[in-house]
Parts: C-alpha cells; structure tokens; sequence
C-alpha cells in the first residue's frame, strides 16, 4: 500500500521558488492500477518520484505498507526500492549491454548467484514474449519492444510495485495497446500494485481502476474512474474526459435538429445497467421520443453511455417522464435547440 | 640526401623511449586521471554523492594545471623532479612532468565522457536499489565506454607530443632526436624520418582506438 499524506515539494532554482506539489494526498491500495493523469507541468513526475523516494517531499509522509520512507538509511531505502520496480518514457536501458544483461541487471547488483539470474531471466524474457532477443542489443529492438524488456527488468526483483513514468508516451497506438495488455497481465498474475502517470486518458480508460487528476501540482480529482469519467467536476476533468469520450452533439447533427413546437431536448448520462429505461419512460408516461445522438464508450469492463433525446408530450407528462429518469440515478439534463 | 650521423641504434633508443614516456606517464596518468574524473561527475552538484567542498577543491586545481604549455610546466617544476627521481635529467625525469601534465587531462576528458551518459541511465539505477559504486560500475561507465577509449586516444596523442618537448630535459625520445640532430646539426634526413615516423605512429593510435570504441559501441 502507498500513502502519501500532505506531500509538498518545493524546488529553490536561483532564488525563485517552484511549487511541484502542494499538499497533496493519496492512497493506492494493493492491487490497483492506479492512474494519475494530468497535463506536463503538472507535477505527475515529482508525484511518482515520491514513492521510491527519488526526489524528497520538502514536507510530509511517504508510507510504504506502513512505513515512514523519511526514517530508512540509505541502506534500507534502496531495499525498499528493490521492492519497487519503474519503468520509464524512454525506457533508459544499457546500449552498451545485450538484452539478457539488461533484464540481469537488478539481479547482479543483488549479487545473486549467476545460475539463479540466468534462469530467472530467460522467465522474465518468455512473459514479455521476447526471449528470443537475449542476445540482442537495445538498439536492434524497436519502441515497443524495449519497453518490454524494460518491465522485464523491473519485474526482476519481484516488486510489489510498478511505477509507470509515462511508459507509453513514446510509442504508436497499437504497441501502447499491447503494452497495456502485459501490464493488465502483471497486475493479475503477480497481483502488483501499478501505478501510471500520463496525459493521454485512453490509458486511463483502459487499464486503470482509480485515477488522479493533478493539475498545478495539486490532485483536483480523485476517485473510481468510472464515478471520475461519469461526473467530471472540474473544467480540466472534463477536457480529459472529453478527449476519449464523445458526449457533445457533432456539429452536423445538431444543424439537422427539426425544431417541433413544444418538444424539449435532454441529455442522459447512463451506465449498462439501464438497458429499459427508454421503453419503460415509453409505456409509462406515453411520451413521444425522438433519438437525436447516442454514444456508448467501455472503461475497463463497464460502458458509460450518453445520449441527446427529444421528448414530446404534454409539459406535464414530459416533467414526469424526466423525474421518472432522475430517480433512476441517471443524469439529466435540459439542453436549449 | 640519405646521409645522416645517426645510427640505426641511436634511432631504435629513441623509439624505445619514447614508447616508455608514453607508455608509463599514460599508465600512472590514467590511474590518477580516471578515478579523479569520476569523482569530478559524482560530487557536482546534482552528483550521486554531492560535495561541493571535494568539487570546488579539485576543479580550480585541474584548471590551473592544465593551463600551463607543457614546456613551462616542464621546467618550472624540476625541484619537484629531483625530489621525486634525484635527478632532473633524463628519460626519468621527463616523466614526472609528463604525468603531472597528462593527469588533470585524463581527468577532464573522463569527466566529460561521462557527464554524456543519459541522466535517465542514472535514474534507473538509482530506482533499481543501486549504490553510487554499483551505479558507477554497472551503469556509468560501461554506457560511456565507447567515449572513454577516444578520450584516452586523444590522452595518448597528446602524450605522445609532449615528449617531443622532454628532450629540453634531456629525456631522449623521437623528438629529442629530430632537435638535436635533425634541427640543430642540420640533419635533415633524420629530421624527415622522424616526422613520418611521428605521423605514423599517430594514425595507428586513433585507428585503434576509433576501432576499440567503435566495437565497444557496437555501432554497425
């Protein structure tokens, strides 16, 4: 388990002072894919270097399990950080060394015994699926693949962590998609705690099962991604939101809109769990619904719908019809033609 | 045109020392000038192991010894010399310049061959547990190794020109041979051997080293 708890960090660069985080806290509990997502400049970086200690908090607590970081010697800071792996944008391999030396590495500064390190190596390679590569170089792989090799090397000591430096920034859209996939893989198989920060929310969407959203090196937003997603509150959630979920009329559409007299427009936010909603408003209350727009995106395994309907029907009826949807805990929402 | 007074003997002497001098001065140079550059990137500031007092000690002296020609440096310090050697003469005495001079600049080019390894390289090390000596060994120099070999090949070179001048202290060598008999006697086919000699012996350094640092760097 991670805690951060009122975490700020200063820097003091030629007499002028940067706040990357102000009084920030968080908990990231066992087993989560945990994003954290924000624009650069947001102080996601600081943020992950807390956790393995790689930039100090100029004020309060790292816990890791349990512990305060601050109170370890060097000595068993750096055994904590063996019990956190990272992996990085531009992966930060050796060049100079072969793949298997790469992945060995955690293992040879752990003096381990060479018999142990090859066995567990060419393991690590076979997960990431690349254990023919062992006696390649860096430079011979491509993006995708030296991301890979990457996590096989944090997975070397048998972390209980993951920390992801936006370990897909650099990379297409499909090779992200499968480096996804590996880390959904870890997190199940070896139930690893992984924690993401980036500015693409798709990611977010994918994989992760809580986010944060930062922004000026504070967390605006935290939560279930699904309640985050659902009901953004904060203009920069929304941009964010908005990036992966279409939940606006298009342009062209809203041109088509036959204006009816007396008819009234709604947008209703739902979830997969609302399946009847339109016909039961339908049969219960003999309104006229005319679909203008639907939209259905998947977060990890649940669907967050939207939709722009009309209504028409006598006033009464359509106050009724739309009360009826409110209490089904659905969102909605009058617009104007 | 091909008449000289020097003998093929005096000739293979020569050679002999100067591949002493550069040989030797690179040696002990290298043992002082590597851990002194490595140490020089490590406590900057931002260094793993940080300490400005080590840093701004070591850095100025560096500076002040390598602004010295090697000719002044040469005779300036020949007290130094003969309490080091006894003596202030000979193939000996040009040494103890001859490392004092190639020490400080081994230092500097390790130094700037290092400072050229990715700062995420050392982050990962760090992220991975490693110490500053794990981080030195395993991570900073073999990913700055290629840079290092053409460090020492300029070393060598610039080495291998300094002697040239130990014959002001009568070290002997090649270039001692082209003053004193090709310059001074008038000797000009011993001064033409020389000069090709020297130019070869440059070449076949830089190749070996571009060849060493092309392998380690695997660039192909």
């Amino acid at each position: 388990m991670i805690q951060l708890e009122h975490v700020s960090k200063t820097y003091k660069r030629n007499g002028t002072e940067t706040i990357a985080l102000n009084n920030v806290s968080l908990q990231i509990n066992k087993g989560d894919i945990f994003g954290v997502i924000g624009f650069s400049g947001a102080g996601k970086s600081t943020l992950i270097r807390m956790v393995n200690y790689l930039e100090k908090p100029t004020s309060g607590t790292v816990l890791i399990d349990g512990n305060d970081v601050s109170d370890y010697t060097m000595q068993e800071l750096r055994k904590t950080r063996k019990n956190i792996g990272m992996i990085f944008q531009h992966f930060n391999l050796l060049n100079s060394k072969t793949i298997f030396h790469n992945v060995a590495i955690p293992l040879i500064l752990a003096k381990t015994d060479k018999k142990v390190i090859k066995e567990r190596v060419m393991e690590l390679l076979q997960f990431v699926g690349l254990e023919e590569k062992a006696t390649n170089y860096p430079n011979e792989l491509s993006g995708g693949q030296k991301q890979r090799i990457g996590i096989a090397r944090a997975l070397a000591s048998n972390p209980s962590i993951l920390l992801c430096d936006e370990a897909t920034s650099a990379l297409d859209p499909q090779t992200t998609d499968s480096i996804l996939q590996l880390l959904q893989k870890i997190n199940q198989a070896y139930n690893i705690t992984i924690m993401i920060i980036t500015h693409e929310m798709s990611i977010i969407q994918k994989i992760c099962n809580r986010v944060a959203v930062m922004e000026k090196g504070e967390i605006i937003e935290e939560g279930n991604v699904l309640e985050v997603f659902g009901n953004p509150k904060h203009s920069s959630t929304k941009n964010f939101v908005r990036t992966v979920l279409q939940d606006e009329i298009p342009e062209n559409i809203r041109k088509k809109i036959n204006v009816i007299p007396g008819s009234r427009l709604f947008k209703i936010d739902f979830n997969d769990e609302s399946n009847e909603l339109i016909n039961d408003m339908i049969r219960n209350f003999g309104v006229t619904v005319n679909l203008i727009y639907a939209t259905m995106n998947e977060i990890k395994t649940n669907t967050i719908g939207h939709m722009v309907i009309q209504l028409i029907g006598a006033s009464a009826t359509v106050n009724q019809a739309v009360s009826f949807l409110s209490t089904k805990e659905i969102y909605v929402k009058e617009l104007a033609y | 045109m091909f008449q000289t007074t020097v003998t093929v003997d005096q000739f293979l002497q020569a050679m002999v020392d100067t591949f002493y001098m550069v040989g030797f001065s690179l040696l002990v140079g290298s043992i002082i000038g590597i851990p002194l550059g490595i140490l020089l990137v490590i406590t900057r500031p931002g260094g793993i192991i940080e300490n400005s007092v080590f840093f701004k000690m070591v850095n100025p002296v560096i500076n002040m010894v390598r602004s010295l020609p090697f000719i002044i440096l040469l005779v300036a310090i020949i007290p130094f010399t003969r309490l080091i050697v006894q003596t202030s003469i000979g193939t000996a005495a040009a040494i103890v310049p001859l490392i004092i001079y190639v020490s400080p600049f081994i230092a500097r080019l390790v130094e700037n061959s290092i400072l050229e390894v990715d700062d995420g390289i050392i982050e990962a090390a760090e992220s991975m547990g490693a110490t500053p000596m794990q981080t030195i060994w395993y991570f900073l120099v073999p990913e700055a190794m290629g840079s290092l070999i053409l460090s020492l090949t300029t070393a060598t070179i610039s080495l291998l020109s300094a002697t040239a001048m130990a014959g002001a202290v009568g070290g002997g060598g090649i270039g001692d041979l082209a003053i004193s008999y090709g310059y001074e006697r008038f000797d000009s086919f011993i001064m033409l051997v020389t000069v090709v000699v020297l130019i070869i012996f440059v070449q076949v350094i830089q190749s070996v080293g571009n060849w060493l640092a092309a392998k380690v760097r695997r660039e192909n």
